[in-house]
């Protein structure tokens, strides 16, 4: 990306802020979102996003899931936690996710559309920068 | 077959005990009588964070969140929400007219966290600079550079009221204001990430979650103040944030946001990474500009303050990484916005590392003015294995013990100082019964031993005589004349030591005697120790009456002092004994004693 200018900026905002509220990135409309803070990734998040990654070539998904990292969403004592965005289901965070439940999330909420029972957990706080 | 509706039913340690249980039962034969089996999926969750009004049930997709629910209450909910599509008004959490915390009400929310330091964390990638700018990142830098004069900037950090967030709680207006007034062409721009606590890892998260809005407050920062030079001062021992550091000041001069002219506006600003070894020390704003130019890191007198004369003897500007955080925030919303969150003193939020005994360890942030309880007990989930809460230590080695009676208490920098403690910089250890008081002060003791950098004498001796006092009532080797000698000691090194860790050295020690005097008494005259941390002034025996002569703690016992016949009573050999406790958590039938 070459240096913007301000008029550059501002139009790129408009355009992120658009994919962001279409929820769909690159044309893939599920995202599942893995914490990959030092918390996460000690308590074994790297495992957790190849386990997903297996899971999606498994179920033949690659062409509606992308898959992304974020920092800590301070929910560390049930990390590694996932999220999962998708139409038609809840925005959905799930914690303490190994490798046998990360494939378990992408075979119930993706698949089958069904939340995965005892790993489901709150967002701890509201959204202040409204889309 | 896709389900329309989700209820979600806590079962978090709180809510569980309040019957959960049978919530989510009922609703789930509710479900079935009803008909409506296939339209509704019944899931148990963690922890809501809202124990204090559990048991806590949420209906999704509407949001609905019902409190204080009962097991009857299934129906109603089923029949009513599921069936007619309507809420169960009157189970709806109805925000109560809360204290001064938060008044705003712009924003829906029932949960205790607001998040404005952490508020792209768990929610952006890190690592793509496109994903800040979409969340309103860098709109702040634009409305400086082309809107804002820097002392407007200035006049909107003084109505937000931010006070500096790494533990000393400095106005932040009045530091900016008084760098940008300093005389001198060449000023700087520092990030203390230093961040040594032990047990804090707020800085480290905001760093590895949002890396973007700390450049960008810096860069605003260099504008307002009149320098082209920032560094970010971040202990080695943080290579995944250091990392993500790189990336994001590498995207950011990339796109013309960090460099020469940036956004076409003719401002200069640079950021470099500088590396610490890791002390404590060097997070002393003085000793880390020493260490930043090179030199060993020691504190040097105050004044000059580092705004006249700090970083190679130049006006420079140093903040936290988490008051700068607040920064862009503050610009995009507003001063008056911010001021509205927290108390009237202490406007805003606190980001805190929640360890030690407790359920949902984390990261949290409160509105300014949350009490302590309610992160203990509500945010928290209470104490691990249904445990009694001892206390909290906030500020870390500088600060103090909280206890019981002192739970309701608004969290503010002014309410932390006069309860003996202080904010610090947002670790805040939790400790039960279990936890030892004089085990505690001298495990600070001697992390300040450690740390020290041995430049004055009232810290680098007292630290050390401090922590032989402490090591010897623990070896039960007490004297009454300690208590007083500790007291002594502290407060001489309050007042006399050259920086403020020296100078708040003596905290939790002074705290937890003055607080917890029994429990020193205790280890001094009686020679117990009655959380069993102090194994020298523990025994362990077995009772007996009690002891079936199952075996199970000899085949423990990692020095096999312990002897006795099958379905005979065991003893212990107390003089081979190495006060490991393993027997003591293996037995079924509380038939080992710790005295
Ligand atoms: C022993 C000692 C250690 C400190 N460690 C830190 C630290 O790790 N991070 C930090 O931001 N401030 C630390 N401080 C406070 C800094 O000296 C300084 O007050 C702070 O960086 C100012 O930023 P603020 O106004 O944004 O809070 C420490 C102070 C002392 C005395
Ligand atoms: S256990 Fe249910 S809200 Fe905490």
């Amino acid at each position: 990306m070459a240096k913007m200018t301000l008029e550059d900026l501002r139009k790129l905002r408009d355009e992120r802020k658009k994919d962001l509220g279409r929820r769909d990135v690159e044309g893939k409309s599920v995202q599942i979102i893995v914490g990959m803070g030092t918390c996460g990734i000690a308590a074994g998040a790297k495992k957790t996003f190849d386990a997903i990654l297996a899971a999606v070539e498994e179920f033949h998904l690659d062409k509606d899931v992308v898959i992304r990292q974020t920092g800590c969403m301070g929910l560390c004592y049930v990390e590694p936690t996932v999220e999962v965005a998708m139409p038609g289901m809840p925005a959905t965070i799930y914690g303490k996710v190994d490798a046998a439940v990360a494939r378990e999330i992408v075979q119930k909420h993706v698949v089958e559309k069904s939340l995965v029972e005892n790993h489901i957990f709150d967002r701890p706080a509201a959204d202040i920068i409204k889309r | 077959m896709a389900y329309k509706n989700f209820i979600l039913v806590c079962g978090g340690t709180g809510c569980e005990s309040s019957k959960a249980d049978e919530i989510y039962k009922n609703l789930l034969a509710e479900a079935e009588a009803q008909g409506v089996k296939g339209e509704v999926q019944v899931v148990k969750t963690g922890c809501f964070g809202f124990c204090e009004k559990g048991p806590i049930v949420k209906v999704l997709p509407s949001e609905s969140f019902y409190v204080e629910v009962k097991p009857s209450d299934a129906k109603e909910i089923i029949s009513e929400q599921i069936v007619k599509g309507r809420e169960v008004k009157r189970l709806l959490y109805k925000k109560e007219q809360q204290k001064d915390i938060v008044k705003l009400e712009d924003i829906e929310f029932y949960q205790k966290q607001f998040r404005i330091v952490l508020r792209n964390c768990g929610v952006i990638n890190p690592e793509n600079i496109e994903e800040y700018i979409a969340r309103d990142g860098y709109a702040a830098l634009e409305k400086v550079l082309f809107e804002m004069k820097p002392d407007d900037v200035i006049a909107e950090l003084k109505t937000a009221g931010l006070r500096g967030r790494g533990g000393a709680g400095f106005p932040t207006w009045m530091k900016w204001d008084l760098t940008r007034k300093a005389a001198g062409d060449i000023k700087y721009v520092i990030c203390n990430a230093d961040e040594g606590d032990p047990g804090a890892y707020m800085d480290r998260s905001t760093i590895e979650g949002d890396p973007h809005s700390v450049l960008e407050a810096m860069t605003i920062a260099g504008y307002t103040i009149g320098s082209d030079k920032g560094f970010v001062y971040i202990r080695a021992e943080y290579p995944l944030a250091i990392e993500r550091l790189k990336i994001a000041i590498a995207q950011s001069k990339a796109m013309g946001l960090l460099g020469d002219d940036i956004l076409g506006s003719g401002f200069n600003f640079d950021i470099e990474i500088r590396l610490g070894a890791g002390a404590f020390v060097c997070g002393e704003e003085t000793a880390l500009m020493q260490s930043l130019e090179g030199k060993r890191g020691m504190p040097v007198p105050k004044p000059p303050f580092p705004a006249i004369s700090g970083l190679w003897k130049k006006p420079t500007l140093i903040n936290n990484v988490e008051t700068y955080a607040n920064v862009p925030v503050i610009l995009t919303k507003g001063g008056s916005w911010f001021a509205k969150i927290g108390t009237e003193k202490s406007p805003g939020t606190k980001v805190f590392a929640l360890t030690g005994k407790i359920n949902n360890s984390g990261l949290v942030e409160v509105p300014m003015g949350t009490t302590l309880r309610e992160i203990v007990f509500d945010i928290g989930g209470g104490i691990k294995d249904g445990k009694k809460f001892k206390g909290v230590q906030t500020g870390g080695p500088s600060g103090g013990i909280i206890t019981e009676k002192d739970l309701d208490s608004p969290i503010t920098y002014e309410s932390l100082t006069a309860l003996g403690s202080m904010m610090g910089s947002g670790g805040m250890i939790v400790m039960d019964e279990d936890d030892c008081v004089v085990d505690v002060s001298r495990f600070y003791m001697e992390f300040c031993v450690d740390e020290s950098c041995g430049k004055c004498a009232p810290c680098r001796i007292g630290t050390n005589q401090m922590h032989s006092i402490l090591t010897k009532i623990s070896k039960s080797q007490g004297e009454m004349s300690d208590l007083d000698k500790l007291e002594r000691i502290g407060k001489a090194m309050t007042k006399a030591s050259l920086c403020l860790l020296g100078g708040s050295a003596a905290n939790p020690t002074l705290s937890t005697l003055k607080h917890f005097r029994d429990e020193y008494l205790e280890h001094i005259q009686d020679r117990k120790c009655r959380a069993g941390k102090c194994k020298d002034l523990v025994v362990y025996s077995i009772d007996p009456e009690k002891c079936i002569g199952c075996g199970l703690c000899a085949r423990r016992c990692p020095v096999n002092c312990i002897t006795g016949e099958k379905k005979q009573a065991h003893v212990i050999d107390t003089s081979k004994c190495i006060k490991c406790g393993e027997c003591f958590k293996v037995c079924k039938f509380n038939a080992v004693l710790k005295k």
